[in-house]
């Protein structure tokens, strides 16, 4: 069981939760999922979202492997100059 | 192949040392094309009309006379440009940006283009169209545009991030909260609190080469496009999307950049020049006047900020809150997000809460501009940091260190973090000769910290050994100042080669993979990861060569210093081959030598700054002049080390401008009056003084040799680091960038008169 | 509108060509001479990226009107180097990465060879004043000095 935190605008695709419990064992699962509980999530997978694994942060690649108990954060994706 | 991305404490031989780039001469000699450089055959003059209203209805445009006019080969208007991709709101924008349907949107807003035999008809083609506009209420200011009254600029905006969405349209796209903690808690706690609010004013990156393309496009769908762009893949990608045509089926090519600094990530009149060009069955050039780059592309946001920092007497900060308001134009983005994002990133706060607003107003569309959004919180928050240090009698150096984060801290926008930077920059500050240096009068020194994320992203790499041994690598990241010299260091570093044997080239969209723009700090970051691992694959492949040449099994060769080694005493006799006599033999020992990597570089890891500066401030005129800068700055490793002194340098420069001149300044009617050089000044050489800097390494643990992105966060601490400088200089706290002279002088007068 | 015709030197070769009335001599060296080095940054005298010599004077040729350079010696960064030897203030430049992104150093050159031939030892602050016609956005015109001043030392040992 994975616990996720969820930052910015996400928060209220989630009704307001700032940390939710998942099973998943990838970025992938991790995603699918989410969206199975909270269907307003798919706007923000659409428009893009970041994933803080243990402080490094994950924007595209979706096959990296979770690792038990780690620190998972949910980020809006963000964009740079 | 998947290769181990972890920091492995390589010994290097040519990585870190100043050699000459490869494009140099071209560049020196006026070889180098850029956007404008190129023509073809039969091209035709393209111009692009465009709105002088902020905020209007467009009844009707009549084109006919235009069209008629002799040598006007296609005229275009929003009904060429239909939306392809009903529904997707995002792509919309991008459309509609480039040409606006029934409302213009900003002063400056594409109404209408032309293509025509030359510039004198395409200017006379220009006047001959008929707009009637009917105006509308408009609103350029971000308070203004929160509030209820406002004119709503979007119907179909309704603000996301609040419980329950609301029902009627608003201008503030989005709410964005980031924190933890209890704030209230934390205040209550507090023996000092110092709640202040601050504006910045809108600027832009002010590239010297303004937009510019030559599009051909056929009636078979097939087309050519020639462009100034951070990015030519997404590029191509956007405007397939836009046009409805097959991605494979346009071809891109990057020209050399002249400056991007995030305003070349956007497209913004490439589709129209595709279109005019699929109208016209011609190639067709669009260049952009600099009026049009300062109306219709690129500035960052204008912002107002409110900060709260509590603090106890022994100088730990107990809470921390702010609330960002940033303008993003007319579309929705997330730059406010960005800035809620950043605005304490520097710190180790047990209770902060940030809260950012994405506002629309009728300005143009917001482009990236290096470290997006940070400069502008780090003004405000690194502010109000020194009046608390000053409040509690503390060194501002001396509690920014007391408090700033480290390896385990959790940051402010939610992950915890690895090894960073800020402890080590401020030390340096500490004790670097600048902040003991005597002042004079009317001067002041300040300082400030500034953080960027920095990122990686989607980057595919080729690498070629000719038959002399040459190596020719292959990147599909732009590079902006000096990128091509890096990823050439690091391909002949790996293959243990001289510099001099490897030249890099950017490719076109049609000869590699699809690569993300050269934004988020990437270009060495990212391609020299995959320059690392395509020369390892290379590695590989020489190796099997050497194999079949000495017949020895493969497992027995090593790669060493640019040769294969046969190792074992059994092979003792056999001397190395070197790169040069492997490829000579190579079309009979297999053909081609080439390695070749896609990866995603996530985790280029965070990047942070501190800066020092000296001003003197006239009290007669309020003129400020920077007198002495010194940049300290985490690169994790610099692999050119002129050219990461370069983007300190650079981002320093502009954010001194920020600072004290530059600004967006509109009228009444919601017009901008200073689309031009002359009245939106950049500081110039006579303006600054040298820029000293000190390069950090603190490696990076995701990238080989420990790169970090080093392009952006030079320019996130100049407003406040020169904010804290003329607040010391004057005695009275500047709250209002840019610190113009006006407003120096109006700061003073109300300090003398309370 | 009618055309003019327009004799002139450049780099030290006689050109003729026709251009409108109107038409400024960076557009004409640009995209009828072919000398695309001269750039234009804003059209309107405030950026440098199209400085050339007009009777070894510098100017912005956006400021200047074809017909006007009728007769006259134009000076373009085509022709600073001496056949397939490099001008000192080209190396230089190259050797101290004084140019990112390179747009505006055609005009940056040409303004500094003009400033060195009239003051061969110039301080660093009549560097920058005599390079203030010329704007850099990515530099912060550090190494830009730098490289001058590197250049100028050269070019009085010879």
């Amino acid at each position: 069981m994975l616990r996720v935190s969820l930052s910015g605008s996400l928060r209220s695709a989630a009704g307001g939760a700032e940390n939710i419990d998942i099973e998943a064992q990838s970025i992938r699962e991790l995603l699918n999922r989410l969206v199975d509980r909270y269907p307003l999530m798919r706007k923000h997978l659409d428009e893009g979202i970041a994933v803080s694994i243990d402080g490094e942060i994950y924007r595209d690649n979706w096959a990296k492997i979770i690792p038990e108990g780690a620190e998972v954060f949910l980020l809006p994706r963000i964009q740079g100059g | 192949m998947a290769h181990d991305t972890s920091y492995t404490d390589q010994k290097f031989n040519v990585v870190g040392t100043r050699v000459k780039r490869p494009d140099g001469v071209d560049k020196v000699t006026g070889r180098a094309r850029y956007g404008a450089d190129a023509s073809a055959p039969g091209q035709l003059v393209g111009l692009i009309l465009r709105s002088p209203h902020a905020h209007a209805r467009i009844k009707k445009i009549d084109t006919a006379r235009a069209e008629k006019l002799k040598g006007v080969k296609a005229v275009v208007t929003s009904a060429d440009m239909p939306d392809l991709n009903v529904g997707n709101r995002d792509l919309f924008a991008v459309l509609e940006n480039c040409m606006a349907r029934d409302r213009a949107l900003y002063d400056g807003h594409a109404v209408a283009a032309v293509a025509a035999v030359d510039m004198n008809t395409a200017k006379q083609a220009l006047k001959l169209i008929k707009v009637s506009y009917e105006k509308l209420p408009h609103v350029t200011d971000v308070d203004e545009a929160m509030k209820p009254d406002a004119p709503i600029i979007q119907d179909w905006v309704f603000t996301v991030g609040v419980e329950p969405t609301p029902k009627k349209p608003s201008n503030v796209s989005m709410r964005s909260e980031f924190g933890h903690g209890d704030v209230e808690a934390g205040f209550a706690q507090a023996d000092v609190v110092i709640e202040k609010s601050y504006k910045t004013e809108q600027t832009h990156q002010g590239y010297i080469e303004p937009h510019a393309c030559l599009a051909s496009l056929g009636p078979d769908g097939q087309g050519e496009l020639w462009v100034t762009t951070q990015g030519h893949f997404v590029f191509r990608n956007t405007c397939a999307a836009l046009l409805g045509l097959e991605v494979s089926r346009l071809k891109v090519t990057s020209s050399e950049i002249g400056g991007g600094f995030g305003g070349k990530t956007h497209v913004w009149m490439e589709p129209v020049a595709l279109v005019l060009s699929r109208k016209a069955n011609r190639p067709v050039k669009v260049v952009m006047s600099r009026d049009e780059v300062f109306r219709a592309s690129g500035p960052t946001c204008s912002t107002s900020i409110d900060v709260k920092i509590g603090a106890t007497r022994d100088g730990k900060i107990t809470a921390a809150s702010a609330e960002l308001r940033y303008q993003d134009g007319p579309y929705p983005a997330i730059w406010g997000m960005l800035g809620a994002m950043t605005s304490y990133a520097c710190y180790d706060l047990k209770n902060v809460k940030t809260v950012g607003y994405d506002v629309l107003v009728n300005r143009p569309k917001v482009a990236a501009y290096r470290a997006p959004s940070a400069p502008m919180a780090a003004f405000a928050v690194e502010s109000t940091v020194d009046l608390v240090a000053a409040e509690l009698g503390m060194d501002p150096v001396d509690f920014r260190i007391l408090n700033a984060a480290k390896e385990g801290t959790r940051a402010s926008y939610g992950p915890t973090y690895g090894p960073i930077g800020i402890g080590p920059t401020l030390e340096a500050v500490k004790n670097h000769p600048h902040m003991r240096a005597k002042l004079k009068k009317n001067q002041g020194r300040g300082m400030a910290c500034g953080f960027w994320f920095n990122f990686g992203g989607q980057t595919c790499t080729d690498l070629n050994v000719g038959i002399d041994g040459s190596v020719t690598l292959t990147v599909g990241t732009i590079d902006v100042g000096g990128s091509r010299a890096a990823l050439g260091l690091i391909a002949a570093e790996e293959l243990g080669i001289p510099y001099d044997m490897v030249k890099t080239n950017v490719a076109d969209t049609a000869s590699l993979g699809h690569n993300d723009m050269t934004e988020g700090s990437r270009g060495t970051f990212s391609s020299g990861m995959a320059a690392i691992f395509a020369a390892r694959e290379t590695i590989e492949v020489l190796r099997q060569r050497a194999a079949v040449m000495l017949d020895v099994p493969v497992e027995a060769i090593e790669w060493k210093e640019g040769q294969a080694v046969a190792t074992g005493l059994e092979h003792s006799n056999l001397a190395p081959l070197t790169l040069k006599e492997i490829a000579a033999k190579s079309p009979t020992t297999g053909g081609p030598i080439a390695g070749h990597n896609e990866v995603v570089a996530d985790n280029a890891g965070v990047s942070f700054a501190s800066h020092i500066c000296d001003v003197e401030v006239d009290p007669e005129t309020g003129a400020t002049r920077v007198i002495r800068y010194t940049v300290v700055q985490d690169a994790g490793k610099a692999i050119h080390p002129d050219y990461v002194e370069g983007q300190f340098q650079g981002g320093a420069a502009q954010g001194i401008g920020w600072a004290l001149n530059e600004e967006y300044i509109y009228g009444k009617d919601g017009c901008l009056q200073n689309a031009g050089f002359l009245d939106y000044r950049i500081p110039v050489c006579s303006d600054l003084p040298f820029i000293d800097t000190q390069i950090l390494e603190i490696p990076n643990p995701n990238h080989p040799y420990g790169v970090r992105g080093v392009g952006e966060t030079s320019i996130v601490p100049p407003l406040a680091a020169i904010g804290n400088a003329v607040s010391n200089a004057v005695g009275v706290r500047l709250n209002h960038v840019p610190m113009s002279p006006p407003r120096i002088l109006k700061a003073l007068e109300e300090a003398a008169n309370s | 509108m009618s055309g003019v015709l327009v004799s002139t030197t450049i780099n030290g070769d006689a050109v003729e060509f026709a251009c409108p009335q109107n038409e400024t001599l960076l557009n004409s060296l640009r995209d009828r001479v072919g000398l695309t080095g001269v750039k234009e940054g804003c059209g309107t005298g405030d950026c440098g990226a199209c400085s050339i010599t007009l009777d070894g004077r510098l100017v912005c040729s956006c400021l200047v009107l074809s017909a006007e350079a009728n007769g006259r010696e134009i000076g373009t960064v085509e022709g600073i180097a001496q056949g397939d030897k490099l001008h000192p203030l080209q190396e230089k430049f190259i050797e101290h990465a004084a140019l990112q992104c390179g747009i505006c150093t055609p005009g940056f050159l040409v303004a500094a060879k003009s400033l060195l031939e009239r003051n061969p030892n110039p301080s660093e602050e009549e560097i920058r004043y005599g390079l203030a016609g010329n704007l850099c956005r990515c530099t912060g015109y550090d190494k830009i000095v730098r490289a001058v001043q590197a250049a100028a030392k050269e070019m009085r040992k010879k």
